[in-house]
């Protein structure tokens, strides 16, 4: 049961406990015997019997009773009586086996076994279940089996709602009923149903009936994982939203000079996409979605002929679902005029297919439309172009300081009047608020972690539907304030609330221009030729993980040196992301580094100090898909030509990361395995492009 | 209640006895247990032709008679007066006893005929307790006795339904005394049910330590953060809650339905208990570790199966088991003592025999007239010792009546408790009443059976029942 601590075994004395070995011994080799020879007498099938009661987690006597229950139901010439006492006997077994372990995971699944047969009747299967569940209220396998049950009688919604109702107000430390609630109310307001609906009124009863669970006991966790479900119900949308995009609707994309792409009006430039002449298109979603094809993302230009797109899903662990799309616009196969602008227009969902993975349509069409202006042709790059060594040193950046050079920042954000966003309810808004309300009421009263996590969430979402209609994070001073507070008096869940308060900063950090600007930084590596990038620099914030991409499409140039990432997530949106530092992380393994693989136009990559090498197991799998289940192929015999007669893990995590890469500097010192001269050099010959290795020039 | 003759008096054979014991009452009747178990020889007399004395319980017209017997205080007392001189020529001093009723004053009100004939019928059917309303805490001491005497083999018991407060705006409110109880309670605000929750396991805390202190004096004194200090322990129990920022009417609630205070503990005046910090929370800590003590019974109550009076009859029944002689039917006359101690030896019965012990027990309904002079009286008045309190300090006001109808519908089994000023503004103490249902067997279906109790200023005690 629970709350419990498991007592000692009783001492049982040698000769009774060796009687009782030697007893379940003998029964198991008389069963084995009988079930290789198929024997299904009575006797035998008596032998199973005694064998399940001392011992219900015996699967092989389970299956070996269902072989029984086929055979004598072929021998019993279809009489219904006859079949019906046959699987009769089979629940008998289970209830006494069941009376022996509750959680034993082969008796219920034979019991479901039976039910599924159709020949019992389920009449007597509740009146177990009440006494099952009284004895233990929690036991989940209890739960399991009452939703079968209950699928199987086509028993209503609404009586098993009722039933959780009863089961949490005799005691609401029940995940299992707390659970069940949120999977029956699901149903209801799915299908409509009457007294469930609108969403609305039936969301307001159950915050209220948690809040009753939260205010007795706010150290009880069951309670806050439904307000969890409750709040998540609340905001989210459940259609999938287009949130940005690159290029951003109305800007112009100027081709000039140095056959750079630059934005109209500032200074911005795009030289990452100077060697490829491919402009990509970005489109980024609130949520993860599929369908995104030419059939339903309609792209229609005046540079003539447009070829059928593919669109890419950005995802390092699916292909078929992903929040950011992408496709690229090749320009070199394209005869373009000079200083003439061309007009290009991309159409969402106004054909159906585009739908999340809950199974909601996109339902709201549009349009996002820009203008690319030719100023200089294209010539092919010149093949011995060097260009220069990009420094990290903070000399050789320079704030930005006049707004008017950073109105590409905020263009980005896809907001241009109402069309995307939908218009969030008042009662949304209200909810949260009221919530927000009560909380600080309870931490006031008690101090309380998960209460504090709960208050922070709510903030967060508030500042997200307010941010909406244009408020800004009002609350993200407090918020911060709220997890800093529970890293100090909860350090287990350290690294949980490490990336929430990353996320949050980066909201914070990204929601207005000016907040923006202050990390934007001009890169004087470059800046004397006119073609430099604007440096976007997140040091020094502690951050554990990104966020906020959908606002950080256009970086070309990143520095998130020193800071906590253990992970880059997220970062494989940045299509155009050309430099990349990531000093001074917390970066584990190379497969970590896998977002990077997607960044076709990354040409500089700053991993120096990490922790790369130093972990043989990569303990952050849980954000980033293992090398076993990468899509690409894994080339043997590359790999091999290139790696020689050593081959360690790190140089297959190695191999699937970079070779698809095409850098042309890389810096890698501070990781436990640049001192390994193998990995460099197999490096150097993975990357044939590279012409800097830890700031020296390759031969 | 039938009166045998005198001479219909069954012999009692041996008449020497380690103890002997007059009235069946619960009392005495644990008593008789105790001495029983570990090996006295024990006699155990009661006038009655019912165990239980004033514990007992009885059926209607029993009931009635009981009371209507009983209702002149001193009774029978001149009958016995010309016995005592008789066997003046032993060894011994006989002294007669006087018995007088412990009813100040007891009053019957009839009903209606028509439902008088139903109740008449029905009279079988009744088990009214002479003694109630009483109800047992699951964690009292009493339920520790009966598991430990044995008594419990003899005896069942149901949980209450439920318990409420009556609250001046003509409401019963349920009383919110366990977790979730609070959780599923309709009329208090979150916040006031995260203070009373955050009490309670303040006080859970509290009596955790405290009696883990008891346990190990020497280790260290208990550094923890959770307990009360002794000033608190010692202030009122009712500044102690404010401190708590508990709202009045949680205040209400804990003083009188669940630390069950009988004075009003607000006003200075009238009380004549005020309940210190440090009772209150042992009270409170006994109902809280009462609730979910029982897996049966939910609530911290138990009321027993077939009424009171199967208390002190499962204490007899284990002392008989024991070995332990009962005799009903057998009025005591009088007392025996020795001439030249001044001890009291033994007593006389009704039948005219004398039994012999140097231990012996009376119940409460018996005064020893002055010594007789010629006896040491310095000795006799020392080996009296009194069990209960004979100067009566506070009297109870008791009721009974039989309702047609349930208090709170659908819940025939409850407790209401009534605080201080809730019914009339000078109403100084509380007053409880129990509802039985007929799933107890005390009461005949579709009846219920209430008992109102309460303390009273001006004492009188009166009993009634009548079907509304």
């Amino acid at each position: 049961m629970h709350g419990r601590p498991r007592k000692a075994l009783e001492p049982v004395d040698a000769a009774a406990q060796s009687a009782k070995t030697e007893k379940l011994r003998l029964l198991q080799s008389q069963f084995l015997a009988n079930h290789h020879n198929r024997i299904y007498s009575k006797e035998a099938l008596e032998i199973s019997v005694r064998l399940l009661e001392i011992n219900p987690e015996s699967y092989t006597a389970w299956n070996y009773r269902k072989l029984a229950v086929e055979h004598l139901v072929s021998q019993s010439e279809s009489n219904p009586d006859t079949i019906k006492s046959i699987f009769d006997e089979e629940l008998k077994v289970v209830e006494s086996a069941l009376r022996q372990n509750f959680k034993s995971y082969g008796a219920w699944h034979h019991r479901k076994w039976v039910l599924s047969k159709g020949y019992s009747s389920i009449d007597n299967e509740l009146r177990l279940l009440d006494r099952f569940q009284k004895a233990d209220p929690r036991n989940f396998h209890a739960w399991n089996y009452r939703r079968f049950v209950c699928a199987l009688m086509k028993r209503s919604d609404e009586d098993e709602l009722n039933y959780t109702e009863k089961m949490i107000g005799t005691n609401f430390s029940n995940y299992s009923a707390w659970h069940n609630r949120s999977v029956l109310l699901s149903n209801l307001m799915k299908r409509e149903v009457e007294g469930h609906f609108p969403k609305e009124k039936v969301l307001e009863e159950e915050y209220n009936l948690v809040q009753n669970a939260l205010f007795t006991d706010p150290d009880d966790q069951s309670g806050w994982f439904y307000h969890l479900w409750l709040i998540d119900q609340t905001v989210k949308s459940d259609a999938p939203v287009l949130v940005s995009s690159w290029p951003f609707p109305g800007s112009h994309i100027t081709l000039k000079g140095n056959k750079c792409l630059h934005d109209h009006g500032s200074s911005i430039s795009y030289p990452s996409l100077l060697d490829t002449g491919i402009i990509p298109l970005i489109l980024c979603f609130n949520q993860a979605v599929e369908g995104i094809e030419s059939s339903t993302v309609a792209v229609k230009s005046e540079l003539g002929i447009v070829e059928d797109l593919i669109w890419k899903s950005l995802s390092t662990n699916s292909l078929n679902t992903a929040q950011v799309w992408v496709t690229y616009l090749n320009l070199r196969n394209l005869k373009l005029q000079m200083s003439r602008s061309y007009l290009i227009e991309i159409s969402i969902g106004h054909s159906e297919g585009i739908m999340s993975s809950s199974g909601y349509h996109y339902s709201r069409p549009s349009e996002i439309s820009f203008k690319l202006f030719v100023e200089t042709a294209f010539t092919e790059p010149a093949e011995d172009q060097v260009g220069k060594m990009i420094s990290w040193e903070n000399d050789n950046f320079q704030k930005i300081e006049h707004f008017q050079e950073a109105d590409f920042i905020m263009s980005d954000r896809i907001i241009t009047g109402n069309d995307y966003i939908p218009a969030i309810s008042n009662w949304c808004a209200e909810t949260i608020g009221n919530e927000i309300n009560s909380f600080r009421v309870l931490l006031s009263e008690s101090d309380c972690k998960i209460g504090k996590l709960t208050l922070a969430r709510l903030l967060t979402a508030y500042d997200s539907i307010s941010s909406a209609h244009d408020k800004g994070m009002v609350h993200s001073e407090e918020i911060l304030e709220l997890y800093a507070d529970l890293l100090k008096f909860d350090p287990t869940h350290s690294s949980y609330y490490k990336d929430e308060r990353s996320l949050v900063l980066l909201r914070q950090i990204t929601s207005t221009r000016e907040s923006l600007l202050q990390y934007c930084h001009h890169d004087r590596n470059s800046i004397e030729t006119n073609d430099g990038y604007v440096c976007l620099r997140l040091q020094n914030l502690s951050l554990s993980r990104m966020g906020s991409i959908e606002s950080l499409l256009w970086v070309q140039m990143l520095d998130l040196g020193h800071n906590e990432l253990k992970s880059i997530e997220g970062l494989e949106a940045m299509q155009l992301l050309a430099c990349l530092n990531l000093g001074h992380n917390k970066i584990g393994t190379f497969t970590a580094l896998g977002p990077l693989r997607l960044l076709k136009s990354l040409k500089v990559l700053n991993i120096t100090h990490n922790e790369i090498g130093s972990r043989s197991v990569d303990t952050t799998r849980y954000l980033c898909s293992s090398p076993l289940s990468h899509t690409e192929e894994f080339d043997c015999d590359l790999f091999e030509s290139l790696s020689g007669d050593v081959s360690a893990p790190s140089m297959w995590e190695a191999f699937l990361v970079f070779k698809s890469l095409n850098l042309k500097q890389l810096d890698i010192t501070g990781n436990a395995f640049a001192g390994d001269n193998k990995i460099r050099s197999f490096l150097v010959k993975l990357l044939p492009t590279l012409k800097w290795l830890d700031g020296e020039a390759l031969p | 209640m039938s009166a045998a003759e005198p001479s219909s008096y069954p012999p009692i054979d041996p008449v020497n006895f380690d103890l002997i014991i007059v009235g069946t009452g619960l009392p005495e009747s644990v008593i008789a247990a105790a001495a029983a178990a570990v090996g006295k020889t024990v006699l155990h007399l009661d006038p009655n032709s019912f165990y239980g004395s004033y514990f007992a319980s009885l059926s209607l017209d029993d009931f009635t008679s009981f009371l209507n017997s009983h209702s002149v205080p001193a009774s029978a007392a001149t009958a016995t007066t010309t016995l005592g001189n008789q066997h003046d020529d032993s060894n011994h001093v006989v002294i007669e006893l006087i018995q007088q009723s412990l009813y100040s004053d007891v009053e019957v009100v009839s009903c209606p005929s028509e439902k008088e004939n139903l109740l008449r019928e029905n009279s079988r059917k009744f088990n009214l307790d002479l003694g109630g309303p009483r109800t047992l805490f699951c964690a009292d001491k009493s339920v520790d006795l009966l598991l430990k005497s044995g008594a419990c083999q003899y005896i069942e018991f149901k949980g209450i339904d439920a318990s409420f407060v009556y609250e001046a705006n003509r409401k019963f409110v349920n009383v919110p005394d366990s977790r979730a109880a609070i959780f599923n309670d309709k009329s208090l605000t979150p916040i006031e049910k995260r203070r009373l929750m955050e009490f309670f396991k303040l006080i859970q805390q509290h009596s955790a330590a405290s009696s883990d202190n008891y346990n190990n004096r020497d280790a260290d004194d208990g550094v923890d953060g959770c307990n009360i200090s002794e000033e608190d322990l010692e202030s009122r129990f009712v500044f102690f809650m404010e401190k708590m920022r508990l709202p009045p009417k949680i205040k209400s609630i804990l003083t009188y339905a669940i630390a069950m205070a009988d004075y009003d503990q607000e006003n200075n005046e009238f009380c004549e208990d005020l309940l210190k910090t440090k009772d209150g929370i042992e009270r409170l800590a006994l109902y809280s570790s009462s609730v979910n003590r029982i897996p049966n019974a939910p609530g911290a109550l138990l009321y027993p199966i077939y009424g009171e009076g199967e208390l002190p009859q499962a204490f007899c029944r284990r002392a008989a088991v024991k070995g332990c002689i009962y005799v009903l039917r057998m009025p005591v006359i009088a007392l025996l003592m020795d001439k030249v101690t001044g001890h009291y030896k033994g007593i006389k019965v009704a039948s005219g025999q004398d039994l012999y012990s140097d231990q012996l027990i009376l119940d409460p309904s018996f005064t020893i007239p002055s010594p007789v002079p010629s006896s040491p009286r310095d000795y006799s008045m020392e080996r009296i010792h009194i069990l209960s309190q004979k100067e009566v300090k506070r009297m109870v006001a008791r009721g009974i009546c039989v309702t047609g109808s349930s208090i709170k519908k659908d819940v025939p089994t409850c407790l209401v408790v009534y605080p201080p000023r809730s019914l009339y503004p000078e109403q100084h103490t509380s007053v409880r009443a129990l509802q039985i249902g007929s799933n107890l067997a005390v009461c005949p279906p579709v009846l219920y059976y209430t008992f109102v109790r309460f303390v009273k200023m001006l004492m009188k005690e009166r009993s009634y029942y009548k079907l509304p």
